[in-house]
Order: structure tokens, then C-alpha cells, then sequence
């Protein structure tokens, strides 16, 4: 039976219980888990933006890059950047395109469709060559970077792409993008 | 806008081997099911587990049940993920496997034969796999049959290892293992990730004849994991940050940029899938976890965020994953994933044996939140009916509904339509095109999330067609 005394003695021990629980079951909004870091800790990464912020020093010209090109990436992109479909390889296309963008069909290249010229040697720098991501020296990726914008006409053969260059670059589809306006209000007719 | 008389557009050189390899690598994947001899009754497509010719495929070379051929050959006839054993005549009769005999770790039954199918792309490293949404039940995916999406292979990451790193515009700059990391509190929730591309062959005529081939890069798991918003005051934001860059520690170094409002509205640092470590396949051993954003934003193997005031135009967001309108314009961080659903049962390259009840079932999702209502249509898009919603909707989480249907034997068309909680009602092929233009595989490829349809003609055969 559930008498009256046990009654108490039961809510006093839900009362003990609640107060052990409020005191041990503090709520925090900091942990200190993790450890600080300084600059040190951060010389293996990089990000480039539009702005060119974060650029290694070192430049690369349109003749080296040819050779840069040739020995890395033609295999798989192709001697003119046209890029190669073969199974096993399937390397984009980098040249060419532009003026197809509105077209019936869209030719999407480094030429006629990448906004930045930055993006190029963050990505190349980043991601490429496929089979040995990372391993050009960042002159030779300068260079390869100014020689495909030197081969789509972007910039003169002669131009040397570096750290100061590099950001004052226009690419043809710089304005070709707009924010995401979805959802599409005509789908609210 | 560019809209052809013909309805078709000029697929240049690239896109159209594309989808002429997609064509035939899911013909070559059901030809080998054939061969496995699942094609059968179980192109009743109803009843799978009943079929006794399927049953009896793998193992038809030791069909005594073990007693010819050697176990050795037999093991290699198990499905990935599936362990080959003898099949008792009668196991009422035999001891069965002694109890943790498997080492302690489960495997499938070697019955079930459903796997990824890797879209053609050229290269294997960088490529994508398929979900079998046709063969699956419920409403999670089986951590091992999630999509796939890599651009330069999976990784092998030592967690012991691995460090994630905070840095930019923050007032501590800070490392965190992965110890670290599980010692925060921890969030648990159910939430699908479905790839901006899923469906890319299907603008502008069917092209794939099964719903793995149409919707198989959408995936549902329950994750677990740390809040970034958790992180964020771990390491302190700066006034004006509005983008956060996240890095992945795969051969693509992957990096998208995402907006900081979306970091800290529900962003999740994820280490849990289905109630185990994530899958090498999805990130092990961290990944962001953007419930509802495009699945290539979800950076797997993250080792690096980085806080800024703008973003940094990676190769991703500028010239991959963004949305080439007709007039030539291309939309940008088109992250969301809209309300979208589809039939899994009956789905195309399915028979069903004759007239009769079928119980209609398939998937709805939409990234802006929970489902609120999937309406299904059996008459080509003329009488909407609500279906049963067979979970509890939750936030950007999928739902299985199904839905009661007596089939005459007549041609029938069949369509499922979501409308998710802003009351987005889930779109047609022709009113997307009629907005974003007919602009082929290499315009606006992403986002379709137009309502699918399966033609039944008289004799049951289900086809996937534009309706």
C-alpha cells in the first residue's frame, strides 16, 4: 500500500534527487575543447577568393606554362585543352565556347564560362594534376594558369601572372551570374 | 526564352555520350540482373522475396544446397556485402551459425542483391553512384547503398588522425581532433541529402528506365553530430561574418562557401550515420551536414573551416554547380533543394501480373522543411488524391507515403505530387522548362525536381515517360 509516511519519504527523495541533479547538470555555453592555433598551423592551406587574398608569392608566364601544360595536363585535356573523353580519363574541355552560352548548345569552358581567374589557380594549385592533386610548384601553376588565359585570349602571351596580376584579371563571363532567385514566383501564377 | 518546336535541343558531343553511356550502363545492369535471374516473377516487381528462381540464382551451381561444388566458388557468388552460407532443405532440422561466428560484425543476407550502379562517367575517380530507391523499404538508406558523389576518390582516414580546423574571422583560431569533437553535446536527427544533379538525364526525354537511374542520388540517414553554432562560440565569430569556407581532405581538397545564416540556422558537424561512424563513402570520419543544401555542399572528410566576410568563388560554385539559364545568365548558389517526390512502387522496368490492388508507395522530400501532403494521380495528371503519409514528417527528412489502387488493366499514368510546409507545391516538367528554358544537359541541368511519371500499359509493363 502507498501509505501516507511513504508517500513522503518518496516525494522527499524525488526532491533530493532534483536538487543533486540542478547542482551536476549545469548548462554551459562554452567547453574549451580544442587548441589554439597560430599562423604555423595554417601555412599548408590556402583559399584564394576574387580578391586574390592569400596568393603565394612566385609568377609563371604563358611559354612556361606551355611546357607546364604539356608535360601535366595535355594527357588528359588535351594538346589544345579540347579536352579527352576517353574511358579512364574524361578530361573537361578548357577552350573555347564563348558566345555559346546562350545558345542551344552551351559550350561551358575555363574561356567562355569561369567568372574568376583566381579560381583557376586555386583549383589547379588545389586539386590537379588528378593523379598527383597538389603537386605543381605554385610557379608552374601561375604559369599553366597564365598560359590558358593567354591561349582563350584573356591575356596577352606576354603578361606574367602573379600575385598582383592574377586578381586584375577580367574573365569574358564575369557578370554572367546572378544570385539563386528561386523559389521562381512563376510558380505561384 | 528558348523553347524548340521539336521539344528537343542539340545535345553537344559531351553530353550526349554522357547519356548514351547512361543508357547503356543501366542496360548492362539489368541485363546482369537478368542473367542473375532477376528478371523472372520478380519483374512482378511486387513480390521480389517470393520469386523461387531468384532465390535459387546465386547459388544454382551448389543447388543441392552445398553438396556439390566447393564453398570457395559458392562465397564469390555472394552479393557485396553478404556473406556466402549452405541452405539448409529444412532449418528446423540443423543447428544454425553459432551466435558473433560473423567476427561480431553483421552482413546482409545473401539474398538481397540490391546495389549502387555507378553512372558511366569516364573516370571511376571522379563519378557517381546510384541509390536503388526500387528496391528499398522504408524510409532510411541503408548506410551501404547511400549515393555517392566523388571527385577524386574516397579517402582512408586515420580518425586518431584527423583534425578539423576553425580559422578566418574568428577570435581563437582552433584545431579539434576528433576526440575533441565527441566530446561536445550531441544532436541526432533524420535528414536526406540529395545531389543538385539527380535526374540530370531526364530533362528532356525519358532516359533512364528505372527510378535508380531517374532519383537514385537522394539518400536518407539519421545523423549525429556536433551544432556548428556550438563550434562557432567555441572559437568566437567576428562582427560581418557572413561565409563560411568548408574543405574536405580528399584528392579534390573539395571547397564550397556557405552562408553563415545557414551555418548557424542548422549546420552539423556529423561523425554518426544510421548509429554507427559515418561511411568512408560519406565522409569518415567528419562531414558538414547542411539539411536541405545540394548534397556537393555536404564537404565529406572535413578538415577545414574557414570564416570570411565573402565568398570565395570556388571551382564548385562558380563553374560546376551552378544553373546556366537560356538567356545565357547562370544562376548561383542555388543551394536549396525543392519539394520533390516520386513513385518507387510501380516504377519503371516493373510488371505487375495483372489487374488488381496495388499498394502505390514512393519517397517525398523537400529541403525548405517538413512534407506537409503528397497528392498521388493515376490518370495522367487529372484527379489528384491525397496519400497516406506512412512516417511523421520531419524537417528536411524524407517521407515514405503510399497510397491504395485497384488497377482495371487499363493504360494508366502514374504521378505523385509534394507540397512541403511553405505550401511549395512540387512543379511539372513543362512549367521548370517553361521558366529556366530547354537548354540540354549542359545548361540547366541541376535542380529538377519536376513530378515524375510510370506509364502501365495493358500487359503491366511500367516505363518511364514524359507526361
Amino acid at each position: 500500500m502507498f501509505t501516507p509516511k511513504r508517500f513522503l519519504q518518496a516525494a522527499a527523495l524525488v526532491v533530493v534527487v532534483a536538487a543533486a541533479s540542478t547542482a551536476s547538470a549545469q548548462s554551459q555555453d562554452h567547453y574549451g575543447f580544442g587548441t589554439p592555433i597560430g599562423p604555423q598551423d595554417l601555412s599548408k592551406y590556402f583559399a584564394i577568393p576574387a580578391d586574390g587574398a592569400g596568393l603565394p608569392p612566385g609568377s609563371g608566364t604563358a611559354a612556361e606554362g606551355a611546357k607546364v601544360f604539356a608535360d601535366n595536363c595535355a594527357a588528359c585535356h588535351g594538346d589544345k585543352g579540347q579536352g579527352n573523353p576517353a574511358k579512364g580519363i574524361g578530361g573537361d574541355r578548357l577552350l573555347g565556347g564563348r558566345g555559346t552560352l546562350a545558345s542551344d548548345a552551351p559550350i561551358k569552358t575555363v574561356e567562355s564560362y569561369w567568372p574568376y581567374a583566381t579560381t583557376l589557380f586555386d583549383y589547379v594549385k588545389r586539386a590537379m594534376p588528378l593523379s598527383a592533386p597538389g603537386s605543381l610548384p605554385d610557379n608552374d601553376v601561375y604559369a599553366v594558369v597564365a598560359y590558358l588565359l593567354s591561349e582563350a585570349k584573356i591575356i596577352k602571351p606576354t603578361d606574367a601572372m602573379n600575385a598582383s596580376t592574377l586578381p586584375k584579371v577580367t574573365m569574358p563571363d564575369r557578370d554572367g551570374f546572378v544570385p539563386d532567385p528561386r523559389p521562381e514566383l512563376e510558380l505561384y501564377h | 526564352m528558348k523553347i524548340r518546336d521539336d521539344g528537343l535541343v542539340i545535345y553537344d558531343e559531351k553530353s550526349q555520350r554522357m547519356a548514351d553511356e547512361m543508357v547503356m550502363a543501366e542496360a548492362r545492369h539489368m541485363a546482369q540482373r537478368r542473367r542473375d535471374g532477376d528478371d523472372c516473377a520478380c519483374k512482378d516487381g511486387m513480390f521480389p522475396r517470393a520469386s523461387a528462381s531468384r532465390r535459387g540464382f546465386l547459388f544454382a551451381a551448389g543447388s543441392a544446397a552445398g553438396l556439390a561444388g566447393s564453398t570457395a566458388a559458392l562465397a564469390q557468388k555472394a552479393p557485396p556485402g553478404a556473406v556466402y552460407y549452405d541452405v539448409p532443405a529444412d532449418p528446423t532440422k540443423q543447428l544454425g551459425r553459432p551466435v558473433a561466428g560473423d567476427g561480431g560484425y553483421g552482413s546482409r543476407s545473401q539474398f538481397e542483391t540490391e546495389v549502387r550502379v555507378r553512372f558511366p562517367t569516364p573516370n571511376e575517380y571522379t563519378s557517381w553512384s546510384l541509390t536503388p530507391l526500387d528496391k528499398m523499404v522504408g524510409n532510411l538508406t541503408a548506410s551501404g547503398l547511400h549515393f555517392e558523389r566523388h571527385h577524386g576518390g574516397i579517402p582512408t582516414i586515420d580518425p586518431a588522425n584527423h583534425v578539423l580546423i576553425v580559422h578566418g574571422m574568428v577570435d581563437t583560431p582552433k584545431k579539434f581532433s576528433m576526440a575533441d569533437l565527441k566530446r561536445f553535446p550531441a544532436v541526432t536527427r533524420k535528414h536526406f541529402i540529395e545531389c543538385s544533379g539527380n535526374g540530370l538525364t531526364e530533362w528532356n526525354k525519358p532516359t533512364q528506365k528505372t527510378v535508380q537511374g531517374t532519383h537514385g542520388l537522394l539518400s536518407t540517414s539519421e545523423w549525429t553530430g556536433v551544432q556548428f553554432a556550438t563550434i562557432a562560440r567555441e572559437v568566437g565569430l567576428k562582427d560581418g561574418s557572413t561565409w563560411v569556407l568548408a574543405e574536405g581532405s580528399d584528392a579534390a581538397v573539395m571547397t564550397r562557401s556557405i552562408p553563415m545564416e545557414k551555418m548557424l540556422k542548422d549546420a552539423l558537424l556529423v561523425y554518426g550515420q544510421n548509429g554507427e561512424a559515418i561511411r568512408p563513402e560519406q565522409g569518415y570520419p567528419l562531414r558538414l551536414l547542411l539539411p536541405g543544401y545540394e548534397g556537393n555542399t555536404h564537404i565529406k572528410w572535413l578538415r577545414r573551416l574557414e570564416v570570411s566576410d565573402k565568398p570565395f568563388m570556388t571551382r564548385e560554385e562558380t563553374s560546376k554547380y551552378t544553373d546556366l539559364m537560356a538567356d545565357g545568365i547562370a544562376r548561383q548558389f542555388t543551394m536549396e533543394m525543392e519539394a520533390k517526390s516520386v513513385i518507387t512502387f510501380p516504377s519503371g522496368d516493373m510488371k505487375l501480373p495483372g489487374p488488381g490492388f496495388y499498394n502505390i508507395t514512393g519517397l517525398a522530400w523537400s529541403g525548405r522543411g517538413r512534407v506537409q501532403s503528397v497528392d498521388v494521380c493515376v490518370d495522367g495528371g487529372q484527379n489528384w488524391r491525397p496519400a497516406q503519409l506512412n512516417v511523421t514528417p520531419e524537417p528536411v527528412c524524407t517521407v515514405r507515403f503510399s497510397y491504395p489502387w485497384m488497377w482495371d488493366g487499363k493504360p494508366a499514368i502514374l504521378q505523385s505530387r509534394c507540397t512541403d510546409e511553405t505550401g511549395y507545391i512540387q512543379p511539372t516538367l513543362k512549367q521548370l522548362i517553361a521558366i529556366r528554358g530547354s537548354h540540354g544537359p549542359f545548361g540547366s541541368i541541376y535542380h529538377l525536381n519536376a513530378i515524375q511519371s510510370w506509364a502501365v500499359d495493358e500487359m503491366g509493363d511500367v516505363t518511364n515517360v514524359h507526361a
